[in-house]
């Protein structure tokens, strides 16, 4: 079912934030959201990242993708200073933010145009289009999508550039939880067999669970490391795993839902 | 039960097709009143002569027939009837207005000469004056076009610019806030300083006039435009130059198009200072030449063709509209 997006296997990123705080100038205020953020993402592995909703996930990500500058410490890219975006670190946002004035094959083209290798490659917009199951809605406009349709496109128009680094934001957030299972599995095939680094800001503990070779999980805002879960289980997973079963229970217990679950 | 509320449903379904398609009966009523504007006119004496009584009478007698007919066209037929269908109030309400012009001017001479005309005075000007119109209106349309369409393009690069570029806002905004409210008349004498002829002149006059508000409303849909889509696109390996052809512009089309619309008619209302200057020909200099021998019937006439053409380029901008931005359907 995975479509061979990328010929040959990517190469991966390594990608390191080392002591890294962020704060956003309010009006009348500094807003610390991240909090002296140490990580090592080795190249071709997958992290997920959990956190109370407004830790600064989001924040996180846009680091990555060189939409924003940390106000201490650095974010690396193959240990070079990130400088700005780069279409090697691609983020898929948590919102969709199609462009509303391009038909969908257009949006999942936007990329390629942007870098001027449309010409040669309208294939793979073709190619991404299909691992999202959208084939049939190349010629819609955004506004004629659904919510989780959407998002595929989102990840179409990600994918098919050929990312080095994947940051993913709740990238299946909207969609129903069968076409949540394709799309998983999908993108973890695709992952597998293209080896790109991927980061993924997820709610779902069992998504993280699923996919994730780390699973890091962040406190309340600022955001500090609070703890962090290696997950080695072969692909594909059991959710009823008894490993994972624990792993699940000890995550959501550092989310502070102890008792309850 | 659902049966039922079905049944109730197509029952009233039908009825209105009937309705629909049966006698069209403003048809009917809409030929009446143009028959009895045609009596009024022929029958009735003039108190002063305006010419081309006849002719107008005629006229209106071939409409009430023609209404008629295609009333009786149209019977018990759906499809291409329906637009005229949907007019026909209109038509009905043009034969009393006509009626009712030619009763309080040629008629009854409520409304005088020279400050009014009955409908015969105006097609009297059509009639007589036709080449002299004609040839303003080709006039006209050739310094409307080449002003609006330089005005719209310089206007449009200036508002992207000032929409996007910090800096050329930071000098630009405020001298387009002091130049953009001074009427096109106080330009004139800087035109004849500046300008070879004073057809270049007054294309200037027209080109600001269509120019300024395609800046504003180009500038303001520019900025306006959501940061998030640049995040994207700057993900996505865009350029500076890539940002601005490919996300502020077409983000700002529909900002763009009200700019548009504005400037159209702003350059019709100044197409009279602007044919002020020297013009020879030209449905602006046609005013005020006619404007200066009361001549206020050939005034009129001229005002009707200029409201007219201004109606086609709105209409014909419309469609040009809905066709770039065809993707806002479904969203608006
Ligand atoms: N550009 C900004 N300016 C000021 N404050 C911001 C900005 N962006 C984010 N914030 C603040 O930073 C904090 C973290 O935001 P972020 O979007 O990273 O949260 P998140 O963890 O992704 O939350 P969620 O799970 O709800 O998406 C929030 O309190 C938010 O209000
Ligand atoms: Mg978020």
């Amino acid at each position: 079912m995975a479509l061979p997006l990328a010929a040959a296997p990517t190469r991966a990123m390594a990608l390191d934030f080392s002591d890294v705080s962020l704060s956003f100038a309010l009006k009348d205020r500094l807003l610390p959201v991240l909090d002296g953020i140490d990580l090592s993402i080795a190249p071709g592995s997958f992290v997920a990242l959990l956190g109370p909703s407004g830790c600064g996930k989001s924040t996180l990500l846009r680091l990555a993708a060189g939409l924003e500058r940390p106000t201490r410490g650095e974010v690396l890219e193959d240990g070079q200073p990130i400088q700005g975006p780069d279409p090697r670190r691609i983020l898929v946002f948590q919102d969709p933010t199609l462009f509303p004035w391009r038909s969908v094959w257009k949006n999942v083209a936007f990329g390629l145009e942007a870098r001027g290798l449309l010409p040669a490659e309208k294939g793979r917009v073709d190619a991404a289009l299909a691992l999202v199951q959208l084939g049939g809605f190349a010629d819609a406009h955004p506004h004629q999508l659904s919510g989780g349709m959407a998002q595929r496109v989102a990840l179409a128009r990600a994918l098919v550039n050929d990312p080095e680094l994947l940051l993913l934001d709740e990238p299946f957030g909207r969609l129903d939880s069968l076409t949540r299972l394709t799309m998983q599995t999908e993108l973890l095939a695709l992952w597998r067999k293209v080896g790109f680094t991927a980061l993924m800001v997820t709610h779902d503990v069992e998504e993280a669970l699923l996919l994730a070779d780390r699973v890091i999980v962040l406190s309340d805002r600022p955001a500090r490391i609070e703890a962090e879960v290696a997950v080695d289980k072969r692909h594909p997973r059991r959710r009823d795993d008894p490993e994972l079963i624990a792993q699940r229970r000890f995550i959501l217990e550092k989310l502070g839902f102890g008792a309850e679950v | 039960m659902a049966e039922i509320a079905g049944s109730g449903l197509a029952e009233a379904g039908s009825v209105a097709v009937a309705g629909r398609h049966g006698v069209w009966r403003d048809g009917w009523i809409a030929s009446l009143a143009w028959l009895a504007a045609a009596a009024i006119t022929i029958g009735l004496p003039d108190v002063i002569p305006w010419g081309s009584r006849d002719l107008f009478g005629g006229l209106l007698l071939s409409g009430a027939a023609l209404l008629a007919l295609l009333t009786a066209a149209t019977w018990r037929r759906g499809g291409p009837g329906e637009r005229l269908r949907h007019a026909g109030p209109w038509f009905i309400a043009l034969g009393v207005w006509l009626a009712l012009w030619e009763l309080s001017t040629a008629k009854l001479g409520w409304l005088p000469k020279p400050f009014f005309s009955p409908p015969q005075g105006l097609l009297h000007v059509y009639v007589t004056d036709w080449q002299r119109l004609g040839i303003c209106v080709l006039y006209t349309l050739r310094l409307w076009s080449i002003g609006f369409a330089a005005g719209v393009a310089v206007g449009f690069v200036i508002g992207v610019g000032l929409g996007w570029s910090k800096r050329f806002a930071y000098w630009g905004m405020p001298i387009l806030k002091l130049i953009g409210p001074v009427p096109a008349s106080a330009w004139i004498p800087c035109t004849f300083f500046f300008f070879p002829t004073t057809f270049h002149a007054s294309l200037f006059l027209v080109a600001l006039a269509s120019g300024i508000p395609v800046i504003i409303l180009t500038a303001a849909g520019v900025e306006q435009v959501s940061r998030a889509f640049y995040d994207v696109a700057r993900t996505l390996g865009a350029t500076e130059r890539f940002l601005v052809l490919k996300v502020a512009i077409p983000a700002a089309l529909p900002n763009v198009f009200v700019g548009l619309f504005m400037g159209l008619y702003a350059s019709f209302a100044v197409l009279v200072v602007a044919e002020m200057l020297g013009a020879k020909y030209g449905l602006g200099w046609y005013l005020q030449f006619q404007t200066a021998y009361s001549a206020y019937v050939n005034v009129y006439a001229a005002l009707i063709i200029m409201a007219l053409l201004c109606a086609g380029l709105v209409k014909l901008l419309f469609l040009v509209r809905d066709h770039v931005l065809d993707w806002q359907k479904g969203i608006i």
